[in-house]
């Protein structure tokens, strides 16, 4: 209790809203805080990368590299690979692919894991039944062969490895919406809305999700590190996001090629991805143990 | 526990039947003809006639479903085909890969607790100190380093600049190598994979260990063995300790699929001739069989590591055979 008291920020009291009561103990937690302000500066090169780039990503210029990668000088911080193209730029591009893909993969499989988690927690009996061996069934395949089988099928795209990512991983979220469904089910509020005549559909959106909310967001925050990590090791396979187009994880797979002449190559775009993970991950944790103080046992 | 152990047997007859379904479908959706990957290189000018007359030996003229029908016939029968690259057996093609990949992923899961366990634990009993937090961004470290890019900085480390570790296979190519020295090549191949695949596990294992831990302490029984004056260390190691390793034997049960699966890019990247290499081999050269087998056999597992995972936690949980 001595870190509260010490704090110098005010003590949360019952009037303050459910953010501020979320934000001061999100606060306490200094690594969740500087994931979160890292994640931010990501964000904001992603979204600017195009006015941040010093050089068009794209753009080549072989009489400047002659076939080899060039390393870092005043002009080209990061070096430019055989080609001549810029690597600064290439790895500020690539941050917007990797985030997109990271954010996008992780809405899909949220907006099916949330609606098949609230059928089969909601309405019980057969219909749960069903898509719980279904996730099993999800679960028990290898993910990443059937995603490899998928993008060999489709030709890798920055769309295809999205959605292909979100489809394969939806299964936890499911089995999340569904476990609290089935607690918070039983409670008086529901039965109080459901006497009121509130329909199925209200109950779940009104009534279940809000209060479900918690551990979905948790979850939605650890599945984005993932997600780039899955997507980072499909392009290291060449399976990923298809060149010329950057992603962390194809520069690595390119930079895997010229690993003893030229570090510029490949360890940029891994300390992006090791940073934004990270980052990623502390926020998820310092939001678990902001949502659920109590877990941490005091 | 006997007719629960048979009820979950018999679930998992259905769920392997429908897996090998759409496994079966997909690998069928991929493009490429898998007769060019059966044909030596030099041979894939054939004339149209004489591809489709390989193509009809091979059985692959038949349409989709029976395919699939004398596939499934074969395989209760133990016949999981042939692959198409190297005509040798998938069982045999397994069989050889298999016991790299337990050697390389045992071992890397061995290494892995040893380490991880103390750390959680020193970690959970110092909560909120120094030691806790460098213990934490420690963990979250190696959760989110990507194992290929740390392969890569290994490599280039220790096998390009100082030379210490070779970079790619199981043993050196040179032959006379036998007994110690023999032993001694493999466990050179061995280091760096090892370190790669144990760095994330590490973190994750580390992680969990502190979280039930600090549970666990928090449980009343604990508070009870320090009520009636038993001394901190004995509370800490007898009840405490002992009670957090439970749900590590479930993280034991459910990691037992990667045991057998490999770590596909970790394999690919040190040319560790395991499991996942095989499958990713397969993949991209259309070896419908061999991803077949392999799929087969990892889906197994996944199921019966969860089976397992199940019975370990109620043999060593009693509350839990009761219910």
């Amino acid at each position: 209790m001595t870190d509260i008291l010490s704090s110098t920020a005010k003590a949360p009291t019952q009037s303050d809203s459910q953010f501020n009561q979320l934000w001061f103990q999100f606060r306490r937690n200094k690594l969740a805080v500087g994931g979160l302000f890292f994640l931010m500066v990501i964000i904001l090169i992603a979204i600017f990368a195009d006015k941040l780039e010093p050089y068009d990503p794209l753009k080549l210029d072989t009489s400047y590299a002659l076939g080899l990668p060039k390393p870092p000088t005043s002009q080209h911080w990061f070096g430019t690979d055989e080609l001549g193209r810029d690597q600064l730029s290439r790895v500020l591009s690539g941050s917007r692919i990797s985030l997109s893909v990271g954010f996008v993969a992780v809405g899909i499989s949220m907006l099916i894991g949330i609606a098949l988690g609230s059928l089969a927690g909601y309405y019980g009996g057969s219909l749960d039944n069903l898509i719980m061996r279904v996730a099993d069934i999800f679960l028990s395949l290898p993910t990443l062969y059937l995603i490899l089988t998928v993008n060999v099928f489709l030709k890798p795209s920055i769309f295809n490895v999205m959605v292909v990512i979100g489809i394969f991983d939806w299964m936890g979220i499911a089995r999340l919406v569904r476990g609290e469904f089935l607690r918070l089910k039983q409670m008086d509020f529901i039965s109080a809305a459901r006497s009121l005549g509130a329909s199925d559909l209200r109950i779940i959106v009104r009534h279940l999700l809000p209060n479900g909310l918690a551990p979905i967001i948790v979850s939605a925050t650890i599945g984005i590190p993932n997600a780039i990590l899955l997507e980072s090791s499909l392009s290291f396979l060449g399976l990923g996001v298809p060149p010329p187009f950057s992603s962390w994880g194809n520069m690595l797979y390119a930079g895997r090629e010229w690993l003893n002449q030229a570090w510029w190559m490949w360890l940029p775009p891994g300390l992006f991805i090791a940073a934004t993970v990270i980052a990623f991950n502390f926020v998820g944790d310092g939001l678990r143990d902001a949502f659920d103080p109590l877990q941490k046992g005091h | 526990m006997t007719e629960y152990l048979v009820r979950r047997i018999l679930q998992m007859i259905p769920l392997l039947f429908i897996i090998s379904l759409l496994s079966f479908g997909i690998a069928e959706l991929a493009p490429g003809d898998p007769v060019m990957m059966y044909l030596a290189p030099d041979k894939r000018s054939l004339s149209t006639e004489e591809l489709n007359q390989i193509r009809h030996q091979l059985g692959l003229d038949q349409p989709v479903y029976i395919r699939y029908i004398s596939w499934l016939g074969n395989v209760v029968h133990g016949n999981w085909g042939y692959s198409l690259r190297t005509n040798d057996t998938v069982l045999n093609e397994i069989e050889s890969r298999l016991p790299n990949t337990i050697l390389l992923a045992g071992l890397a899961m061995i290494v892995s607790i040893l380490i991880a366990v103390p750390i959680g634990v020193i970690s959970a009993l110092k909560r909120n100190t120094i030691i806790d937090y460098i213990a934490t961004l420690g963990a979250f470290t190696g959760i989110s380093i990507p194992g290929f890019w740390l392969a890569l900085g290994l490599i280039e480390l220790f096998s390009l600049q100082i030379r210490l570790l070779p970079s790619v296979g199981m043993s050196s190519l040179q032959a006379g190598l036998s007994g110690p020295q023999m032993v001694w090549d493999v466990i050179r191949h061995l280091i760096l994979p090892v370190v790669t695949l144990s760095f994330s596990s590490v973190g994750y294992w580390s992680r969990y260990q502190r979280a039930t831990l600090l549970e666990v302490l928090n449980q009343d029984y604990v508070r009870t063995a320090r009520a009636k004056g038993l001394v901190e260390n004995l509370v800490i190691w007898r009840h405490a300790f002992r009670n957090s390793l439970l749900p590590l034997v479930t993280l034991a049960g459910l990691s037992l699929p990667d045991l057998v699966n490999g770590a596909y890019v970790t394999e690919v990247i040190f040319g560790w001739p395991g499991m996942g290499r095989l499958g990713i081999e397969a993949i991209i050269s259309r070896d419908y069989p061999v991803v077949m087998g392999v799929t087969m056999l990892s889906a197994l597992l996944v199921i019966v590591g969860n089976l397992l995972a199940d019975v370990c936690y109620a043999l060593v949980d009693p509350r839990i055979s009761r219910k």
